[in-house]
């Protein structure tokens, strides 16, 4: 297994050169296929706020994977960070601001600061402590949403706020499905451009390094727990702009996507599309929105049929569906 | 107010037991399995379900010895057909996430055959008596529900003093490579061990649903507190998660007194806490599981 994932490691890991053309080829036809998603979506049954849900998790799953699949730091609560962005952007808009911008920005501040301030408590601890460490830190916030009721709606969630226009000349965007999906979309692109970055640069190599082997980096004198907790800030600002844009989507801010359930969903949906591939997040995402929202629309059970997908996944694809394809193509 | 606090202090520490044995149940699993099981609170569900359906047939008494026992043979059968796969992956994610989706299965199977309604667990009578009706106002359940505690926790101590396989959990859990060298079954042991710990959790669902009622969802709420005992008390040592789970308990009861909004929070302010000061926990091991 773990040769395995050596070579996996060496054949997905975004710093290969190789395969460079064929990687931009890829990322064109991804951009195409993304940004007509209105014009063909429709066509094959779907609705276009359904595409702004998977991407809003896959950007979520990715943030998270930049920590669990490139630096090796299994978090199980990053559902907190993804709240604080929702509930930010939500009190901001009802109380504060009328500007779309002004409020993600806030939503995403928030929820990144608390991911920057308490990712250092929890790197104190690797391994399965440290997953548990990240899920009581969530669970905290979590507890704290249910119980501020005047702020936050307690178990009602936050509601009462409406998705305002873009402030562009002459109101050019009205914020409908499509617009929805735009914003959603050139936030995904420029996060993903950002992590792009972020693993290619030194910074990013030392992340897999880490992942790779934390004891060695420690010998050579690398502060392993400073990475670890940049590693953790980064996801956690992302996470937190993808909750904000969930909160725009339904106007509307539950105490559930603190909880250590949603969490649990950022990490299927990463490991399911693959976490060692930088794009597996959207991948997972595709599959685990779809799944959800027709098993929920034909059958009460649903939540047994996600479950399954939990225990398929994890026994039959543990490199996700990209890493499976990839195996198969390069053997 | 200094009665109302010691009221809420006793009150504390009667939940903080009840922690306690939940914690026992997870701290063994995670011990020798290696596995956080989320599924831990969905088998506590799952046994108050089985003692609600048998205590016409058997009465409380007899529920509250079938139903772990039921509960832990499908835990056997859990372990050996799914979570023993995955023993030889090395990321912790993969037992998580899949005891993650096998607590929505059985959650989900669970509002299928009995109902999403909550219902009540029937206790007997003498057990629901008030024992005193002043500031302490205390039942016989509370004291009961501390008892069992008590010899389940004896219990589990003597089993793993003084048997040959608490012995080798023991063993087991500081080096599980020599004990199977030296011709230990260490799949066998660890199946064992699973169940244990799923008895454990067993006998805490029954005991919740006593006291709160059953609903599907009632392992979720009870489950956290579990962890943050873990890690208070320090992984690695069972001792410590008792003592973990005494401290939360009794902190939350305290914290209900002055201030009954923070007494969820409180105890993760204390993990915060403990960890900045001693991040291996009160009696952990340093760098077990790392």
């Amino acid at each position: 297994m773990s040769t395995d994932l050596a070579t996996e490691t060496a054949r997905t890991a975004p710093q290969a050169r190789t395969g460079m053309s064929r990687r931009t080829i890829g990322n064109v036809v991804l951009g195409v296929v993304l940004l007509t998603v209105p014009l063909w979506l429709p066509l094959v049954g779907g609705y276009t706020d359904l595409a702004s849900r998977v991407l809003i998790y896959a950007l979520a799953a990715m943030g998270l994977n930049l920590l669990l699949g490139f630096t090796g730091g299994l978090s199980f609560g990053h559902a907190a960070y993804f709240g604080l962005g929702a509930y930010g952007v939500g009190l901001m808009l009802k109380y504060e601001t009328h500007s779309l911008f002004l409020a993600l920005g806030v939503g995403t501040l928030v929820g990144g600061l608390a991911a920057t301030l308490l990712g250092p408590i929890a790197v104190r601890r690797r391994g399965i402590y440290f997953s548990m460490i990240t899920i009581a830190i969530g669970q905290m916030f979590y507890f704290i949403a249910i119980r501020w009721n005047t702020l936050t709606g307690g178990y009602d969630g936050l509601s009462g706020f409406a998705r305002p226009k873009f402030a562009g000349p002459g109101h050019l965007l009205s914020m409908g499905p499509t617009g929805m999906y735009y914003l959603v979309l050139a936030a995904f692109a420029i996060a993903a451009l950002l992590l792009w970055i972020v693993l290619n640069a030194p910074l990013g190599h030392a992340f897999v390094a880490i992942r790779e082997n934390h004891k060695r980096l420690t010998f050579l004198g690398v502060s392993t727990q400073r990475y670890i907790a940049i590693s953790f800030a980064i996801s956690g600002f992302i996470a937190a702009l993808a909750g904000g844009l969930n909160a725009l989507l339904d106007g509307f801010a539950s105490p559930n996507l603190l909880n250590y359930s949603m969490s649990g969903d950022f990490l299927i949906i990463a490991v399911l599309g693959g976490m060692r591939n930088f794009y597996g997040p959207l991948a997972g995402a595709v599959i685990f929105v779809l799944v959800r929202d027709y098993v929920s629309s034909v059958t009460d059970n649903w939540m047994s049929v996600i479950g399954l997908v939990f225990v398929v996944s994890v026994i039959f694809f543990p490199m996700g569906v990209l890493g499976f394809f990839n195996r198969k193509s390069g053997s | 107010m200094g009665l109302l606090l010691l009221f809420n202090a006793f009150n504390g520490l009667i939940q903080g037991a009840f922690y306690a044995l939940m914690a026992l149940g997870l701290a063994l699993i995670l011990g020798l399995n290696n596995t956080i099981n989320f599924a831990q609170g969905a088998f506590m569900a799952l046994a108050a379900y089985f003692a609600f359906t048998l205590t016409p047939y058997v009465g409380f008494w007899g529920g509250l010895i079938i139903a772990p026992l039921l509960a832990g043979a499908l835990g056997l059968a859990i372990e050996t057909s799914l979570i023993r796969r995955l023993y030889n992956r090395k990321d912790p994610i993969y037992t998580l996430l899949l005891t993650f989706g096998l607590a929505f299965i059985m959650q989900d199977m669970i509002r299928t055959i009995w109902g999403a309604q909550g219902k009540p667990l029937e206790i007997p009578q003498f057990l629901n008596q008030p024992l005193s009706s002043t500031y302490f106002f205390l039942t016989g359940y509370r004291l009961f529900v501390v008892g069992v505690a008590l010899v389940g926790t004896a219990a589990l101590f003597g089993v793993l003093r003084f048997t040959r396989i608490g012995i080798r959990i023991r063993a087991g859990n500081s080096d599980l490579e020599t004990i199977s060298a030296l011709g230990v079954n260490i799949y066998l042991l660890r199946s064992a061990n699973f169940v244990i710990g799923i008895v454990f959790a067993g006998v805490a669902g029954i005991l919740a649903a006593g006291q709160l009622g059953l609903n599907p969802n009632m392992g979720d709420a009870l489950i956290m507190p579990a962890f943050v005992a873990i890690v208070v008390g320090g992984v690695g040592s069972l001792v410590g998660s008792l003592l973990g789970g005494l401290i939360i308990g009794l902190a939350s009861g305290i914290t209900t007194a002055f201030y009954p909004a923070a007494s969820e929070v409180v105890i993760y302010i204390i993990m915060g806490v403990m960890l900045v000061v001693r991040p291996r926990g009160l009696m952990g091991q340093e760098g077990l599981f790392e």
